[in-house]
């Protein structure tokens, strides 16, 4: 039971953190010096910005959460079940944001949840 | 939405980097916690000597750094390629995953397991299809 808590707080907590991220590096603006001291000046330049700060704490917080429920199930387990974050991307996105999700993503969303049922099916045997 | 233009050199080079250093780093990670056993967190007083056990492994550290670097190619290459586009890009992801635990860790991996990861991975394909609903698809250059 304690392990499907992790997983469930793993997948919304980094769901939040990566779109942190995708949003502070929209902010960064587009890399395109590849060079160890640009890439490094491209580090400091994000961690300006403070939806680096949330994404890298909310993605840190998920991180934990993912070295405990990791001491006690598989790794071919765990790391399907967390696709389990383009669901709750899609709800978050109707629910909180308003979106419009097209049939596709819902039918891609679709999959994607089978896909896991068959994981944890797979798992129970 | 569904034009298909070449891949950059450097998205190419930068997604490689995603679907091997992330998975690696998660196996490593398992690793790492199996061979460190259940961390039990309460009271908070064990906490600290829980994660001295933890953080002591090899294992864990090098799993660390390749999810350091698995995070510094998906910072740079977001920085000019859409989030849903490297959705579909990286959901081959799992599908390492389920072949390094099965041949690095040695998990049994049964075969509705497989089917699920291929699932999986032809839906996170197919949300990444989906335009992003956004105003920059327009505004922006391609990944």
């Amino acid at each position: 039971m304690s392990s499907f808590l992790l997983l469930a707080w793993i997948i919304v907590i980094g769901t939040c953190g990566e779109m942190c991220v995708s949003r502070a590096m929209k902010v960064v603006g587009e890399v395109k010096d590849f060079r160890p001291l640009a890439i490094v000046r491209v580090i400091a330049r994000a961690l300006r910005v403070g939806w680096m700060w949330l994404g890298v704490g909310m993605m840190a917080a998920a991180f934990f959460a993912l070295l405990g429920v990791l001491s006690v199930d598989n790794v071919s387990f765990v790391v399907p079940v967390t696709a389990l974050s383009y669901l709750a991307g899609a709800c978050g996105g109707v629910f909180f944001l308003g979106e419009r999700v097209t049939r596709e993503r819902w039918l891609g969303v679709l999959l994607v949840v089978i896909g896991v049922s068959l994981v944890i099916l797979g798992r129970a045997k | 939405m569904s034009t298909h233009q070449p891949l950059h050199l450097k998205t190419f080079a930068l997604l490689t980097v995603i679907v091997v250093a992330g998975p690696l780093g998660n196996v490593l990670l398992g690793k790492g916690m199996k061979a460190a056993g259940r961390v039990h967190p309460w009271p908070p007083s064990a906490l600290l000597q829980e994660g001295m056990r933890v953080f002591s492994s090899g294992t864990i550290w090098v799993g660390i750094a390749s999810l350091i670097t698995f995070f510094i190619a998906y910072m740079l290459v977001l920085s000019w390629a859409d989030y849903s586009y490297v959705q579909p890009a990286s959901s081959i992801s799992y599908a390492v995953v389920a072949l390094l635990s099965y041949s690095v860790l040695g998990e049994k991996v049964s075969p509705l397991m497989w089917a699920g990861v291929a699932i999986i991975c032809l839906g996170v394909f197919v949300v990444g299809r989906t335009g992003p609903n956004t105003r920059r698809s327009t505004e922006r250059g391609q990944p």
